[in-house]
Protein backbone atom coordinates (compact mmCIF):
# COMPACT_ATOMS: atom_id res chain seq x y z
CA UNK A 1 0.00 0.00 0.00
CA UNK A 2 1.54 3.34 -0.77
CA UNK A 3 2.59 5.79 1.91
CA UNK A 4 0.89 9.39 1.92
CA UNK A 5 3.76 10.96 0.03
CA UNK A 6 3.27 8.42 -2.87
CA UNK A 7 -0.51 9.11 -2.75
CA UNK A 8 -0.11 13.19 -3.04
CA UNK A 9 2.44 12.76 -5.89
CA UNK A 10 0.61 10.20 -7.75
CA UNK A 11 -3.01 12.35 -7.20
CA UNK A 12 -0.66 15.41 -7.90
CA UNK A 13 0.06 13.26 -11.53
CA UNK A 14 -3.77 12.74 -11.89
CA UNK A 15 -4.85 16.38 -11.34
CA UNK A 16 -2.11 17.85 -13.84
CA UNK A 17 -3.33 15.32 -16.82
CA UNK A 18 -6.98 16.03 -16.13
CA UNK A 19 -6.97 20.20 -15.33
CA UNK A 20 -2.54 21.18 -16.83
CA UNK A 21 -2.42 22.20 -13.10
CA UNK A 22 1.38 21.97 -12.59
CA UNK A 23 1.76 18.83 -10.26
CA UNK A 24 3.87 20.94 -7.89
CA UNK A 25 1.03 22.99 -7.54
CA UNK A 26 -0.67 20.39 -5.99
CA UNK A 27 0.14 20.24 -2.51
CA UNK A 28 -1.72 19.20 0.97
CA UNK A 29 -3.56 22.72 2.02
CA UNK A 30 -4.70 23.29 -1.49
CA UNK A 31 -8.41 23.54 -1.86
CA UNK A 32 -9.31 21.89 -5.25
CA UNK A 33 -12.08 24.83 -6.18
CA UNK A 34 -10.71 27.37 -4.53
CA UNK A 35 -6.78 26.97 -4.68
CA UNK A 36 -6.38 24.73 -7.95
CA UNK A 37 -9.79 25.68 -9.75
CA UNK A 38 -11.02 22.41 -10.26
CA UNK A 39 -14.90 21.85 -10.85
CA UNK A 40 -17.25 18.93 -9.39
CA UNK A 41 -16.67 17.37 -13.39
CA UNK A 42 -13.39 17.70 -13.69
CA UNK A 43 -13.36 16.80 -9.49
CA UNK A 44 -15.27 13.51 -10.88
CA UNK A 45 -12.43 12.51 -13.48
CA UNK A 46 -9.93 13.05 -11.02
CA UNK A 47 -11.77 10.76 -8.41
CA UNK A 48 -12.20 7.67 -11.04
CA UNK A 49 -8.92 7.78 -11.56
CA UNK A 50 -7.47 8.09 -8.39
CA UNK A 51 -10.07 5.01 -7.73
CA UNK A 52 -8.16 3.04 -10.24
CA UNK A 53 -4.44 3.81 -9.78
CA UNK A 54 -4.98 3.89 -5.90
CA UNK A 55 -7.60 1.03 -5.75
CA UNK A 56 -9.97 2.47 -3.57
CA UNK A 57 -13.60 3.12 -3.74
CA UNK A 58 -14.77 7.20 -3.59
CA UNK A 59 -18.23 7.01 -3.31
CA UNK A 60 -20.02 9.98 -4.70
CA UNK A 61 -21.24 11.29 -1.16
CA UNK A 62 -17.97 11.43 0.23
CA UNK A 63 -16.95 13.16 -2.80
CA UNK A 64 -17.92 16.43 -1.31
CA UNK A 65 -16.24 16.41 2.01
CA UNK A 66 -12.67 15.79 0.14
CA UNK A 67 -12.42 20.25 -0.19
CA UNK A 68 -8.88 19.70 -0.20
CA UNK A 69 -5.58 17.61 -1.50
CA UNK A 70 -5.09 16.40 2.09
CA UNK A 71 -8.61 15.48 2.62
CA UNK A 72 -8.00 13.34 -0.20
CA UNK A 73 -4.95 11.37 0.66
CA UNK A 74 -6.37 10.67 4.29
CA UNK A 75 -9.47 9.51 2.27
CA UNK A 76 -7.14 7.40 0.08
CA UNK A 77 -4.35 6.55 2.84
CA UNK A 78 -7.14 5.18 5.07
CA UNK A 79 -9.43 3.38 2.72
CA UNK A 80 -7.09 1.93 -0.02
CA UNK A 81 -6.54 -2.21 0.12
CA UNK B 1 -54.58 -31.13 -34.83
CA UNK B 2 -55.31 -27.66 -35.46
CA UNK B 3 -52.04 -25.37 -35.01
CA UNK B 4 -52.23 -22.03 -34.76
CA UNK B 5 -50.71 -19.41 -37.16
CA UNK B 6 -48.00 -17.45 -35.99
CA UNK B 7 -46.49 -14.54 -37.40
CA UNK B 8 -43.73 -15.07 -40.32
CA UNK B 9 -40.36 -13.46 -39.22
CA UNK B 10 -37.92 -11.20 -40.98
CA UNK B 11 -34.20 -12.15 -41.22
CA UNK B 12 -33.58 -8.57 -40.67
CA UNK B 13 -33.95 -4.83 -39.80
CA UNK B 14 -32.07 -1.80 -40.65
CA UNK B 15 -32.59 2.10 -40.32
CA UNK B 16 -34.54 3.31 -43.88
CA UNK B 17 -34.03 7.26 -43.14
CA UNK B 18 -33.62 9.64 -40.68
CA UNK B 19 -35.86 12.62 -40.10
CA UNK B 20 -35.63 15.78 -37.68
CA UNK B 21 -37.47 18.89 -36.40
CA UNK B 22 -36.03 21.49 -33.98
CA UNK B 23 -37.33 24.06 -31.96
CA UNK B 24 -37.78 27.34 -34.49
CA UNK B 25 -36.31 29.54 -31.44
CA UNK B 26 -32.34 29.59 -31.47
CA UNK B 27 -31.53 30.31 -27.29
CA UNK B 28 -27.95 31.61 -26.78
CA UNK B 29 -25.90 31.55 -23.79
CA UNK B 30 -26.39 34.91 -23.29
CA UNK B 31 -30.26 34.34 -23.44
CA UNK B 32 -30.69 32.92 -19.98
CA UNK B 33 -27.28 33.56 -18.12
CA UNK B 34 -28.92 35.74 -15.59
CA UNK B 35 -31.23 34.11 -13.78
CA UNK B 36 -28.07 31.59 -13.08
CA UNK B 37 -26.02 34.32 -12.50
CA UNK B 38 -23.69 32.56 -15.05
CA UNK B 39 -21.66 33.46 -18.48
CA UNK B 40 -21.15 32.50 -22.14
CA UNK B 41 -18.03 31.40 -21.22
CA UNK B 42 -18.71 29.10 -18.48
CA UNK B 43 -21.58 27.47 -19.68
CA UNK B 44 -19.43 26.49 -23.22
CA UNK B 45 -16.32 25.63 -20.89
CA UNK B 46 -18.75 23.05 -18.79
CA UNK B 47 -20.83 21.92 -20.85
CA UNK B 48 -20.10 22.63 -24.99
CA UNK B 49 -23.01 24.28 -25.40
CA UNK B 50 -23.20 27.41 -27.37
CA UNK B 51 -27.20 27.68 -28.55
CA UNK B 52 -29.55 25.57 -27.67
CA UNK B 53 -33.14 25.19 -30.41
CA UNK B 54 -36.15 25.57 -28.34
CA UNK B 55 -39.76 25.74 -29.60
CA UNK B 56 -41.87 28.38 -30.02
CA UNK B 57 -44.93 29.27 -28.08
CA UNK B 58 -47.02 27.83 -30.72
CA UNK B 59 -44.81 24.48 -31.30
CA UNK B 60 -46.28 22.00 -29.27
CA UNK B 61 -44.49 18.67 -28.90
CA UNK B 62 -46.77 17.01 -31.25
CA UNK B 63 -45.90 19.61 -34.07
CA UNK B 64 -42.06 18.68 -33.33
CA UNK B 65 -42.99 14.59 -33.54
CA UNK B 66 -44.77 15.27 -36.67
CA UNK B 67 -42.07 17.57 -38.50
CA UNK B 68 -39.75 14.94 -37.90
CA UNK B 69 -41.97 11.99 -39.12
CA UNK B 70 -42.85 13.78 -42.09
CA UNK B 71 -39.16 14.30 -42.66
CA UNK B 72 -38.45 10.81 -42.01
CA UNK B 73 -40.86 9.55 -44.61
CA UNK B 74 -39.82 11.75 -47.26
CA UNK B 75 -36.00 10.71 -46.98
CA UNK B 76 -37.15 7.37 -47.09
CA UNK B 77 -39.25 7.92 -50.12
CA UNK B 78 -42.03 5.92 -47.90
CA UNK B 79 -45.78 6.77 -47.70
CA UNK B 80 -47.30 7.39 -44.33
CA UNK B 81 -50.05 4.65 -44.89
CA UNK B 82 -46.98 2.34 -45.45
CA UNK B 83 -45.69 2.56 -41.60
CA UNK B 84 -47.67 -0.52 -39.55
CA UNK B 85 -46.24 0.97 -35.89
CA UNK B 86 -45.99 4.02 -34.41
CA UNK B 87 -43.46 4.27 -31.04
CA UNK B 88 -42.71 7.53 -29.89
CA UNK B 89 -40.40 8.16 -26.92
CA UNK B 90 -40.93 11.16 -24.81
CA UNK B 91 -41.18 12.42 -21.16
CA UNK B 92 -42.70 15.75 -22.10
CA UNK B 93 -45.79 15.05 -23.70
CA UNK B 94 -48.34 16.73 -21.85
CA UNK B 95 -51.03 14.45 -21.55
CA UNK B 96 -50.42 11.08 -19.27
CA UNK B 97 -53.27 10.02 -22.01
CA UNK B 98 -54.26 9.65 -25.11
CA UNK B 99 -50.71 9.34 -26.46
CA UNK B 100 -48.72 11.59 -28.74
CA UNK B 101 -48.02 8.30 -30.77
CA UNK B 102 -51.38 8.47 -31.95
CA UNK B 103 -51.77 11.77 -32.82
CA UNK B 104 -48.55 10.83 -34.93
CA UNK B 105 -49.75 8.18 -36.87
CA UNK B 106 -53.06 10.59 -37.53
CA UNK B 107 -50.87 13.28 -39.29
CA UNK B 108 -48.91 10.61 -41.12
CA UNK B 109 -51.79 8.84 -42.16
CA UNK B 110 -51.75 5.67 -40.94
CA UNK B 111 -54.59 3.64 -38.24
CA UNK B 112 -50.97 1.64 -37.16
CA UNK B 113 -50.91 0.72 -33.88
CA UNK B 114 -48.90 3.49 -31.94
CA UNK B 115 -47.67 4.02 -28.27
CA UNK B 116 -45.17 6.06 -26.29
CA UNK B 117 -42.58 5.08 -24.36
CA UNK B 118 -41.20 6.49 -21.37
CA UNK B 119 -37.01 6.01 -20.97
CA UNK B 120 -36.13 9.72 -20.91
CA UNK B 121 -32.46 10.06 -22.91
CA UNK B 122 -32.10 6.25 -23.30
CA UNK B 123 -35.99 6.21 -24.81
CA UNK B 124 -34.79 6.68 -28.32
CA UNK B 125 -32.66 3.54 -28.11
CA UNK B 126 -35.13 1.86 -26.12
CA UNK B 127 -37.52 2.23 -29.35
CA UNK B 128 -35.04 1.12 -31.89
CA UNK B 129 -34.35 -1.78 -30.05
CA UNK B 130 -38.56 -2.51 -29.81
CA UNK B 131 -39.00 -1.52 -33.47
CA UNK B 132 -36.30 -4.02 -34.38
CA UNK B 133 -37.99 -6.61 -32.24
CA UNK B 134 -41.06 -5.88 -33.53
CA UNK B 135 -39.67 -5.90 -37.76
CA UNK B 136 -37.36 -9.52 -37.19
CA UNK B 137 -40.64 -10.92 -35.56
CA UNK B 138 -42.79 -9.63 -38.36
CA UNK B 139 -45.39 -7.99 -36.26
CA UNK B 140 -44.41 -4.90 -38.37
CA UNK B 141 -42.65 -4.58 -41.45
CA UNK B 142 -42.25 -0.79 -41.45
CA UNK B 143 -41.86 1.22 -37.92
CA UNK B 144 -41.94 4.76 -37.44
CA UNK B 145 -39.57 5.66 -34.67
CA UNK B 146 -39.38 8.70 -32.87
CA UNK B 147 -37.60 10.60 -29.82
CA UNK B 148 -38.97 14.16 -29.28
CA UNK B 149 -39.01 16.39 -26.51
CA UNK B 150 -40.22 20.11 -25.29
CA UNK B 151 -38.45 19.76 -22.71
CA UNK B 152 -38.38 23.78 -22.55
CA UNK B 153 -41.86 23.25 -20.60
CA UNK B 154 -40.73 21.93 -17.87
CA UNK B 155 -37.66 23.56 -16.67
CA UNK B 156 -36.23 26.28 -14.23
CA UNK B 157 -35.09 29.18 -15.74
CA UNK B 158 -33.18 29.90 -12.31
CA UNK B 159 -31.98 25.69 -12.06
CA UNK B 160 -28.44 25.57 -12.61
CA UNK B 161 -27.95 21.79 -12.48
CA UNK B 162 -29.83 20.99 -16.04
CA UNK B 163 -32.29 23.40 -17.42
CA UNK B 164 -29.63 25.95 -19.27
CA UNK B 165 -28.69 22.89 -20.79
CA UNK B 166 -31.49 21.56 -22.67
CA UNK B 167 -33.84 21.90 -25.77
CA UNK B 168 -36.18 21.07 -27.92
CA UNK B 169 -36.60 18.94 -30.93
CA UNK B 170 -37.49 15.57 -32.63
CA UNK B 171 -35.96 13.21 -34.87
CA UNK B 172 -37.11 10.25 -36.25
CA UNK B 173 -36.04 7.05 -37.83
CA UNK B 174 -38.27 4.46 -40.06
CA UNK B 175 -36.56 0.61 -39.32
CA UNK B 176 -37.77 -2.04 -41.48
CA UNK B 177 -37.35 -5.50 -42.77
CA UNK B 178 -33.80 -5.88 -44.68
CA UNK B 179 -31.81 -8.77 -46.57
CA UNK B 180 -28.52 -7.77 -44.86
CA UNK B 181 -28.03 -7.33 -41.18
CA UNK B 182 -28.80 -3.58 -40.40
CA UNK B 183 -29.01 -3.18 -36.20
CA UNK B 184 -26.98 -5.65 -33.93
CA UNK B 185 -28.12 -6.75 -30.73
CA UNK B 186 -28.99 -3.72 -28.25
CA UNK B 187 -27.75 -3.78 -24.52
CA UNK B 188 -29.98 -1.84 -22.39
CA UNK B 189 -30.80 -1.91 -18.82
CA UNK B 190 -32.13 0.26 -15.89
CA UNK B 191 -30.76 0.86 -12.39
CA UNK B 192 -33.56 2.30 -10.08
CA UNK B 193 -32.01 2.80 -7.34
CA UNK B 194 -30.58 6.10 -8.80
CA UNK B 195 -34.08 6.78 -9.08
CA UNK B 196 -33.80 10.07 -7.81
CA UNK B 197 -30.41 11.26 -9.37
CA UNK B 198 -32.34 12.83 -12.41
CA UNK B 199 -36.07 14.13 -13.24
CA UNK B 200 -38.61 16.16 -11.98
CA UNK B 201 -38.54 17.90 -9.34
CA UNK B 202 -41.63 16.45 -7.51
CA UNK B 203 -45.03 14.88 -8.23
CA UNK B 204 -48.08 16.20 -10.05
CA UNK B 205 -50.19 14.95 -6.86
CA UNK B 206 -48.14 17.25 -4.71
CA UNK B 207 -50.26 20.11 -6.45
CA UNK B 208 -53.55 18.24 -6.81
CA UNK B 209 -53.08 17.50 -3.14
CA UNK B 210 -52.53 21.25 -1.57
CA UNK B 211 -54.85 23.48 -0.33
CA UNK B 212 -54.00 26.35 -2.07
CA UNK B 213 -56.42 28.42 0.47
CA UNK B 214 -54.63 27.42 3.69
CA UNK B 215 -51.18 27.22 1.73
CA UNK B 216 -51.51 29.89 -0.87
CA UNK B 217 -48.76 29.95 -3.53
CA UNK B 218 -45.92 32.51 -1.73
CA UNK B 219 -43.96 35.10 -3.86
CA UNK B 220 -41.19 33.31 -5.67
CA UNK B 221 -42.16 29.72 -4.87
CA UNK B 222 -42.25 27.34 -8.15
CA UNK B 223 -45.01 24.97 -7.73
CA UNK B 224 -45.34 23.17 -11.11
CA UNK B 225 -42.41 20.30 -11.34
CA UNK B 226 -39.40 21.05 -13.13
CA UNK B 227 -36.27 18.86 -14.27
CA UNK B 228 -33.26 18.08 -11.86
CA UNK B 229 -30.20 16.16 -11.45
CA UNK B 230 -27.58 15.85 -9.59
CA UNK B 231 -25.03 16.65 -11.77
CA UNK B 232 -21.63 15.33 -10.98
CA UNK B 233 -22.86 12.06 -9.98
CA UNK B 234 -24.75 11.50 -13.15
CA UNK B 235 -21.92 12.27 -15.12
CA UNK B 236 -19.50 9.41 -13.34
CA UNK B 237 -22.53 7.15 -14.02
CA UNK B 238 -22.81 8.38 -17.86
CA UNK B 239 -19.22 8.12 -18.51
CA UNK B 240 -17.36 4.79 -16.73
CA UNK B 241 -20.43 3.08 -16.76
CA UNK B 242 -22.14 3.45 -20.26
CA UNK B 243 -18.35 3.05 -21.64
CA UNK B 244 -18.86 -0.44 -20.45
CA UNK B 245 -21.92 -0.65 -21.74
CA UNK B 246 -20.77 1.05 -24.88
CA UNK B 247 -18.37 -1.84 -25.39
CA UNK B 248 -20.53 -4.48 -24.77
CA UNK B 249 -22.41 -3.17 -27.50
CA UNK B 250 -19.41 -3.23 -30.19
CA UNK B 251 -18.77 -7.14 -28.64
CA UNK B 252 -22.31 -7.96 -28.83
CA UNK B 253 -22.24 -6.22 -32.79
CA UNK B 254 -19.21 -8.72 -33.19
CA UNK B 255 -17.02 -5.69 -33.87
CA UNK B 256 -14.25 -3.36 -32.85
CA UNK B 257 -14.14 0.38 -32.65
CA UNK B 258 -11.84 0.78 -35.70
CA UNK B 259 -14.44 -0.43 -37.61
CA UNK B 260 -16.73 2.09 -36.76
CA UNK B 261 -17.72 5.37 -39.06
CA UNK B 262 -19.26 6.93 -36.26
CA UNK B 263 -20.17 7.24 -32.33
CA UNK B 264 -23.26 8.69 -31.86
CA UNK B 265 -23.57 9.28 -27.89
CA UNK B 266 -26.38 11.15 -25.97
CA UNK B 267 -25.91 14.79 -26.75
CA UNK B 268 -26.17 14.72 -22.80
CA UNK B 269 -22.88 16.99 -22.21
CA UNK B 270 -19.98 17.55 -24.56
CA UNK B 271 -17.55 17.01 -21.58
CA UNK B 272 -19.42 13.68 -21.27
CA UNK B 273 -18.99 12.91 -24.73
CA UNK B 274 -14.84 14.29 -24.59
CA UNK B 275 -14.54 11.42 -21.63
CA UNK B 276 -16.10 8.70 -23.29
CA UNK B 277 -14.22 9.19 -26.34
CA UNK B 278 -11.02 9.00 -23.86
CA UNK B 279 -12.43 6.14 -21.96
CA UNK B 280 -13.08 3.79 -24.61
CA UNK B 281 -10.01 4.60 -26.74
CA UNK B 282 -12.10 5.59 -30.30
CA UNK B 283 -9.58 5.66 -32.80
CA UNK B 284 -9.60 9.34 -34.39
CA UNK B 285 -11.19 7.60 -37.43
CA UNK B 286 -14.56 7.28 -35.74
CA UNK B 287 -16.32 10.51 -36.59
CA UNK B 288 -18.50 11.62 -33.15
CA UNK B 289 -21.36 13.73 -33.53
CA UNK B 290 -21.36 17.02 -31.35
CA UNK B 291 -24.89 18.22 -32.44
CA UNK B 292 -25.31 19.00 -28.45
CA UNK B 293 -23.02 22.50 -30.14
CA UNK B 294 -26.30 24.00 -31.30
CA UNK B 295 -29.02 22.33 -30.34
CA UNK B 296 -28.47 21.77 -26.54
CA UNK B 297 -29.66 18.34 -24.64
CA UNK B 298 -33.00 17.41 -26.02
CA UNK B 299 -33.27 14.54 -23.95
CA UNK B 300 -34.57 11.61 -26.31
CA UNK B 301 -34.83 13.52 -29.47
CA UNK B 302 -30.88 13.90 -28.93
CA UNK B 303 -29.67 10.55 -30.93
CA UNK B 304 -31.74 10.78 -33.77
CA UNK B 305 -30.87 14.55 -34.20
CA UNK B 306 -27.29 14.22 -33.69
CA UNK B 307 -27.56 11.02 -36.38
CA UNK B 308 -29.31 13.17 -38.81
CA UNK B 309 -27.02 16.03 -38.71
CA UNK B 310 -23.73 13.81 -38.70
CA UNK B 311 -25.31 12.21 -41.97
CA UNK B 312 -26.01 15.93 -43.82
CA UNK B 313 -22.48 17.06 -42.90
CA UNK B 314 -20.38 13.61 -43.57
CA UNK B 315 -22.74 12.20 -46.25
CA UNK B 316 -20.13 9.53 -47.16
CA UNK B 317 -20.74 7.75 -43.25
CA UNK B 318 -24.01 6.44 -45.27
CA UNK B 319 -23.32 2.18 -45.24
CA UNK B 320 -20.90 2.66 -42.23
CA UNK B 321 -21.59 1.49 -38.44
CA UNK B 322 -22.39 3.69 -35.75
CA UNK B 323 -22.62 3.30 -32.50
CA UNK B 324 -25.47 4.60 -30.84
CA UNK B 325 -26.01 5.00 -26.64
CA UNK B 326 -29.15 6.87 -24.94
CA UNK B 327 -28.69 7.28 -20.86
CA UNK B 328 -31.07 9.37 -18.44
CA UNK B 329 -33.05 9.71 -16.22
CA UNK B 330 -34.36 6.61 -14.83
CA UNK B 331 -31.53 5.47 -14.70
CA UNK B 332 -31.95 3.85 -17.83
CA UNK B 333 -29.31 3.15 -20.67
CA UNK B 334 -29.96 1.68 -24.06
CA UNK B 335 -26.57 0.80 -26.71
CA UNK B 336 -26.74 -0.55 -30.22
CA UNK B 337 -24.41 -0.34 -33.33
CA UNK B 338 -26.67 0.22 -36.77
CA UNK B 339 -25.87 0.24 -40.24
CA UNK B 340 -26.50 4.43 -41.08
CA UNK B 341 -28.55 4.84 -43.97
Amino acid sequence: MANKEEILAGLAEIVEEETGVEAAEVQLDKSFTEDLDIDSISMMTIVVNAEEKFEVTIPDEEVKNLKTVGDAVEFIAANAS
Amino acid sequence: MTTLKQYAPNRYSRILAYGASRGEVIVHNNDIIEPINSSDEWIVQRTGISTRHRASENQSVTDLAVGAAKDALANAGVEGSEIDAVIVATVTHPYATPSLATRVADAIGTKAPAYDISAACAGFCYAIAQADGLVRSGIASKVMVIGVEKLSDFIDPTDRTISFLLGDGGGAAIVAASDEPGIAPTVWGSDGSNWDKVGMSGSLLQIRNRNFVENPVEEGEKIWPTLRQEGPSVFRWAVWEMAKVAKQALEEAGITADQLGAFIPHQANERIIDQMVKTLKLPETVIVARDIKESGNTSGASVPLAAHRLLQENPELSGKFALQIGFGAGLAFAAQVVVLP
